[in-house]
Formats: structure tokens, C-alpha cells, sequence
């Protein structure tokens, strides 16, 4: 009796609050989706309206049966069942073991990975894969340099791509009027990247969160823009084409005499320099990789993370904020400028267009559902993310809005990023235990 | 100087719009400390719900003034309390789950919520520009050109006259609801204090979402407003609207009101001007630089109260 008014107490406010919910469905979709707004052709630029109502009263009733659903049965339940998806992952995130076995196995497949992949599908079939993969590795690496200065330093940046576009146009540009090679530009661009870093972390390096954060948005478009309109010099909106092709030890990846296949005795496929760019990047990455785990045990490591907890602490200790803050951000700058030149040699062309806000927002969109701080989160946050948005190219129009869908989720299920334990990088016992990012206060150390 | 005329009356009707779109920043900002980085996004939201109103009604110029006051009167409060829906929806849904949590979560979601209807808005709406024949016509000449009409003559439409009545009034409305309601109240006690407001009986989370609320209807004015006034829209105005808004919102300093109005003001001043005695071209970087310039070497603002750190 007594169980029998509950449930129906619980069914009636689940009704009610889905009526509420799908009330707040009708608003939204009612002009939005329910009359599309069209500039008809032929008949001057007049505009008329196409009527879908149906699309409205679906998304109408979805929401309420969703949230009927959800009130009934975990939401206002006591003894509701944790969410399904939660089980996947361990409590607190990946323990230590796990994530090394993670970290390891996944370092043995992306070695494999182009040979397993030429063995299964061949050369043609596995070409596009190989792409991907590139891909997916570009923004591995830029999400591991974004993570010193934002995972590790704590400052947020939201022009991250500036860097990347410098690094790009360094080489493009080098190349286009010097001719230097890839090689001699791939340290340049790192360096003059890590140049601009210093230059713009110099002023605003002073600033807190979120107005750093602004400002280093405004510089990325400051760049881009100018990039945009400086015709005479970087070719504006049309970019530059024929960027030149990085060659192995002075090899390069062409048919017939002299050419890497020719070298080695094989016969000639344009698989060669796709591979060769695989592993190109694939040690540009781990490159960085090591770098970040070797300067986190450093001084300058530790400072960082210190600095990212508590900066009035950090002053007060005597660490130079100032200096500290600065190599971050030029570290950071610095590998984006040499994941930007890789992309320049890669694409063979470049124009402001790869280099828009977006692109920030994507790799900062890693390195925050990676769980700030963790190496290994990049990666796998860099698979989903990158590896999931061109697996839908065919949805074209809708696969950007999941991609923003999918992002608020994450974020809203896990704030703490994908992988949310973290291993302190100093410790006074030899087998310290990862401990849960809800211990820190920032990021996670 | 009649050609500077011009400028300051452009400047003076593009700065109303960022100055009211400015104001959705720095309620929000200066309540829960975040950058709600979707509110360009509203704002362009607000426009698109205004253009499908007023084509559903069928406005044209040629319909009768009155009507046509009345049309647009009603279009404008159905696109405020529309978007004021979606307002609160992207605060329900991408911020107030996060509410505690450490500080870059939010600004994460608010990127994501702010790709998510940039995209929802392509995807429904199309991509293509949607052009807006011309509603309110008709200026005042206020030189003649001189007197064998070689000189520039300097004209001040209606609608220019309009957006700045409205953005007025509207200011004064929303600085009355501030300072007198018992919601403004509740408001100034949530920005000073959230912890000991909520202690002593004030509705945070309503009143964060009714901060929202009246941040999107603000941003539904101005959609409305930069429809009218520029005759075009498409899915991508919200980005750089947004983020000029949000420089105009620190110049002025955050979580300021007429910092805030200030603010737009000189930004479209100075984009004006730039654009009439510079370059088009690199108007965006002027307002950038300002932004990157101000916070260095002032960063509570013109009307901002400068910031005590606690430990």
C-alpha cells in the first residue's frame, strides 16, 4: 500500500517534470526547427518559410520519453543503479597498472600499426587508414605540448593554434624563399615558435585565468588575420602551395634513380612516404612525450605544477613566476611549431583557413577530456575525438554539432577528463599510488 | 569633420549592439566568474528567431507604419523570451551541472555548447547568408553637401536612431532591475558572496539562470537590432560578434553594467573609425590589440573595481 503511493507519487512527478522538459523542447524547437527560413533562387533574394512540424513534435516527444525514462528509473529513484557507462571505466579512473599496461600496449600498436594495417588491407587499402593515423598522431602531439601549459602550468591558452600556424608558415615560407630543406626548417620552427610564445607570454603572462585566456584567443586571430591579409607576402587566403617534401637522410620519396625505392632495392609505391611520415610524427610525438615527463621531474616541472596550485604559494617560496610561466609557454609554443611545420610538409599546401579558432578549441577540447595533466588521456582523448569526427565525414553538416554535443557530455559525465588519477611526480615513497584528481585543486598532480 | 560625423553616428549605433550583447558577458561574469564563451552564439540565435518572425509574419517595407511598429514590437518580445529559453537551457544543461567543479571545466562546455549551436543552427537553418530587404527606411540629411553638393553629405537614418533609443531604454530598464528589484539584489548579493547569500536564504541557482535569462533577451534585442541594421545574417556572425563584445565587456571593466555599455561604445567607435581612416582589413585586429592592451596595462577596466587576491 505504502509502496504502492510511492511509486505512483514518483510516477506523477516524473510525468510532471518531463511535461516541463518537453515544454522547454516546444520553445526551443518551435521556430528554430519548425520553420526554416530559405532565400528562394529566381525570384530576387526573397526569403520564404519551409514548415517541419513533424521534426519539432518528434524532437517534442523524444525529450519527453527520454526524460520519462530517466525520472522513472535513475534520476529521482533512490536505489537508482549507477548509469551504465560509468561501469566501464574503474572506480577513480584508470589505476596505476592498468594505465601502464595501457600506455605500453598502445605504444607497441602505433609502432605495428602500418605494417599490421599494409599486411591485412595492402597498399592501397590501408592508405587511408595510415592518413588517419597521421592525423590522429598531429593532434596527439599538439594536445601533449598544449598539456605543459595548460595541463601542467595551468595557464589556460585559447590560441594554442598560433603557434601550429607559425610553425607552418615558418617552414612554408623558409622554403618558398630560401629553399631550405625540412630538416634544417624543423628546428627553426620550433625555435621561432617558441620566439612568438616569449614575445606574446611576455605582456600577459601577468594576467589570470580567464582573462589569459581571452587574450591569448585574441592573439590567435590577430595572427590569423593578418596572415589572412598580408597578400603580398603569404599568398593571404590563397595560402601556399608546393611546400617541399621532407626526403629520409637525404632520400627522396620519388620514382626511378636515386629515390628512396631505388635505395633500398624495392619497388617504387607512394605508400613509402606515407609510412615515413607515420613514423615521422610518431617520433616528433614521442619526442615531446619524453621531453614533458623528463621536465616534470625537473625543477622547472615541479614549479610548474606548484605554480598551477597556488601562485601566491609559489611566490612566496621564491619561484620566479615570471620565468616559469615564460618557458612553459614557449616549450608549449615551441612543439606546436614543429607539429605546424610537420603538418605544412605533410599537406604540401597551407592557408589561414587550417588554422581557425576551431582548431584551438579542438586541441584544448583534448587535452581537458584527456584529464588535464595526464599523458596518456591525450592519446586516448586524440582516438575518440579525431579518430571519431572522420569516421563520420558523410555527415558532413551534422558531425561538428555532435562533436559540440559531444563535448558538453564528456565534460558534464566526467569533469575530471577521461583518465582522472594521477601519479604525483614527487614522492617520498618508491611505489607511490596514483591518487584521484579530486584531491588536487587545479589540474592534477 | 562631416565625414568624422558620419563615423561617430556608425560607431555610436554598432556600439549600442555590442554594448548590449557586452552586457550578457558581464552579468555573467561578474556572478559566477565564467566566460560563457556560447553568448555570441545566443545573440546569433536571437537573430535567426527574429528573421523567421518577422518573414513569418509577413513584414515587409511596404506594410503600414503603425502595423509595422506594432509587427516589430512583437517580434521583438517573442524573439527575447524565445532566446531566453535557450539562455537557460545552455545554462541548465553545460554549466550547472559543473558548478563547484574546478575552474577550466565550464569554459570547456561553454566552447563546446558554442560549437553545438553554431552547427545546430547550419544544420537547421542552412548555411547560405539569409539577406533581409531593407524594413525601415528613410534618414535625415544633417549637411546639404554644400552649396554646389561637392561635400559628404552626412546622413542619420531612422534605424540608427532607433537601435540607439532602444539600446537607452533598455539600459536604463535593466540598471532599474539591478539596482532596485528585489531580484537585482539578489543578483549583487550572488556576485559578492554566493556561499553567504545562499546561507542566508537568496536562490542562487535561480537566480544564476534568471541572470542568463536576461543576458539572452539582451542578446535577442541586439540580434534583432544587427538583422535590421545590416540585412543579413548567417550561422557564423556569433563568433566574432561575441568576442568583440567581450573586449567591449573588459574595457569596461567586468561585471560592470555601464562598463559594460561604455565599453561597446568605444569599440565600435574605434572599429569605425579604423575601418573609415585605416583599414577594413585589420579592423578585427584593432579590437584585438585593444583588448590584449587593456587587459596588460589595466585589467579591472575603465569602470571595474580592481581585484584583491585572497589567500
Amino acid at each position: 500500500m505504502m509502496q504502492a503511493r510511492q511509486r505512483d507519487s514518483l510516477f506523477v512527478a516524473s510525468v510532471k517534470d518531463s511535461l516541463g522538459g518537453a515544454l522547454v523542447a516546444f520553445a526551443l524547437a518551435c521556430v528554430m526547427v519548425g520553420l526554416k527560413v530559405d532565400v528562394a533562387s529566381g525570384r530576387g533574394a526573397e526569403l520564404f518559410l519551409e514548415h517541419r512540424w513533424l521534426a519539432v513534435a518528434i524532437a517534442v516527444a523524444l525529450v519527453f520519453v527520454v526524460r520519462l525514462g530517466m525520472n522513472m528509473f535513475f534520476w529521482k529513484r533512490e536505489d537508482a543503479p549507477s548509469l551504465g557507462l560509468s561501469g566501464f571505466l574503474p572506480k577513480g579512473g584508470l589505476g596505476d597498472g592498468s594505465t601502464n599496461l595501457l600506455k605500453y600496449g598502445m605504444l607497441v600498436l602505433a609502432v605495428a600499426l602500418p605494417f599490421a594495417l599494409m599486411y591485412y588491407l595492402g597498399s592501397r587499402g590501408s592508405r587511408q587508414y595510415i592518413d588517419l593515423a597521421i592525423l590522429v598522431l598531429t593532434y596527439v602531439m599538439l594536445g601533449w605540448g598544449l598539456n605543459i601549459v595548460v595541463g601542467l602550468a595551468g595557464l589556460l591558452d585559447l590560441g594554442y593554434v598560433a603557434f601550429y600556424a607559425v610553425g607552418a608558415y615558418s617552414y612554408a615560407l623558409l622554403a618558398h624563399y630560401f629553399g631550405f630543406s625540412f630538416w634544417i626548417c624543423l628546428p627553426l620552427a620550433g625555435i621561432l615558435a617558441a620566439f612568438w610564445g616569449i614575445i606574446l607570454g611576455f605582456p600577459v603572462l601577468r594576467l589570470r585565468g580567464d582573462y589569459l585566456a581571452i587574450v591569448t584567443l585574441a592573439f590567435g586571430e590577430i595572427i590569423r588575420v593578418v596572415l589572412l591579409n598580408w597578400y603580398e607576402f603569404t599568398g593571404g587566403p590563397d595560402g601556399l602551395s608546393g611546400i617541399p617534401r621532407p626526403s629520409f637522410f637525404g632520400l627522396e620519396f620519388t620514382r626511378g634513380e636515386g629515390g628512396f625505392a631505388d635505395f633500398f632495392g624495392l619497388k617504387y609505391n607512394s605508400i613509402h612516404r606515407i609510412i615515413f611520415l607515420y613514423y615521422l610524427i610518431f617520433i616528433m610525438a614521442m619526442f615531446t612525450n619524453f621531453v614533458t615527463m623528463r621536465l616534470r621531474r625537473m625543477p622547472i616541472g615541479r614549479a610548474w605544477e606548484a605554480l598551477r596550485e597556488d601562485e601566491i604559494a609559489c611566490r612566496a617560496l621564491g619561484i620566479n613566476t615570471t620565468n616559469t610561466k615564460l618557458t612553459a609557454f614557449a616549450l608549449g609554443a615551441m612543439f606546436g611549431g614543429f607539429a605546424g611545420s610537420f603538418f605544412a610538409t605533410r599537406q604540401g599546401f597551407i592557408s589561414p583557413e587550417s588554422f581557425t579558432f576551431l582548431e584551438s578549441a579542438i586541441i584544448l577540447a583534448i587535452v581537458v577530456l584527456g584529464g588535464l595533466g595526464s599523458q596518456v588521456g591525450v592519446v586516448i582523448a586524440s582516438i575518440v575525438m579525431i579518430g571519431g569526427f572522420e569516421m563520420f565525414r558523410e555527415f558532413e553538416e551534422y558531425r561538428m554539432l555532435v562533436f559540440g554535443i559531444i563535448m558538453v557530455v564528456i565534460m558534464v559525465w566526467k569533469p575530471r577528463g577521461l583518465v582522472s588519477s594521477r601519479t604525483p611526480s614527487v614522492a617520498l615513497s618508491k611505489n607511490a599510488k596514483g591518487i584521484s584528481a579530486d584531491l588536487v585543486q587545479e589540474g592534477h598532480g | 569633420m562631416d565625414y568624422f560625423l558620419q563615423q561617430l553616428i556608425n560607431g555610436v549605433t554598432l556600439g549600442s549592439i555590442y554594448g548590449l550583447i557586452a552586457i550578457g558577458y558581464t552579468m555573467v561574469y561578474g556572478i559566477i566568474g565564467m566566460i560563457n564563451f556560447a553568448h555570441g552564439d545566443i545573440f546569433m540565435v536571437g537573430s535567426f528567431i527574429s528573421l523567421i518572425l518577422i518573414v513569418a509574419l509577413g513584414i515587409t517595407a511596404a506594410t503600414p507604419v503603425l502595423l509595422l511598429i506594432l509587427a516589430l514590437a512583437l517580434v521583438l518580445v517573442v524573439a527575447m523570451a524565445l532566446t531566453a529559453v535557450w539562455g537557460w537551457t545552455v545554462e541548465r544543461v553545460a554549466y550547472r551541472p559543473l558548478r563547484g567543479s574546478f575552474r577550466l571545466a565550464p569554459l570547456i562546455t561553454a566552447i563546446g555548447a558554442s560549437i553545438a549551436l553554431q552547427n545546430f543552427v547550419q544544420v537547421s537553418q542552412g548555411a547560405k547568408n539569409k539577406p533581409l530587404q531593407p524594413l525601415i527606411s528613410g534618414d535625415f540629411q544633417l549637411t546639404d553637401g554644400g552649396a554646389d553638393g561637392s561635400g559628404f553629405i552626412v546622413n542619420l537614418s531612422y534605424m540608427q536612431i532607433l537601435i540607439v533609443v532602444t539600446t537607452v531604454v533598455l539600459m536604463a530598464g535593466f540598471t532599474y532591475i539591478i539596482n532596485k528589484t528585489s531580484l537585482g539584489r539578489s543578483q549583487r548579493a550572488c556576485e559578492q558572496d554566493r556561499k553567504m547569500a545562499a546561507l542566508l536564504g537568496v536562490n542562487v541557482d535561480r537566480t544564476i539562470s534568471l541572470t542568463f535569462v536576461m543576458g539572452a533577451s539582451l542578446a535577442a534585442v541586439a540580434g534583432l537590432m544587427f538583422l535590421l541594421y545590416y540585412g543579413v545574417v548567417d550561422f557564423y556572425i556569433g563568433f566574432l560578434a561575441g568576442v568583440k563584445a567581450f573586449t567591449a565587456a573588459v574595457l569596461g571593466g567586468i561585471g560592470s553594467l555601464p562598463g559594460a555599455m561604455l565599453g561597446g561604445l568605444l569599440i565600435g567607435l574605434i572599429e569605425t573609425f579604423w575601418s573609415g581612416y585605416f583599414s577594413v582589413e585589420y579592423k578585427d585586429v584593432a579590437a584585438f590589440s585593444i583588448l590584449a592592451i587593456v587587459l596588460i596595462f589595466m585589467p579591472e577596466g575603465l569602470l571595474g573595481q580592481p581585484e584583491v587576491e585572497k589567500v
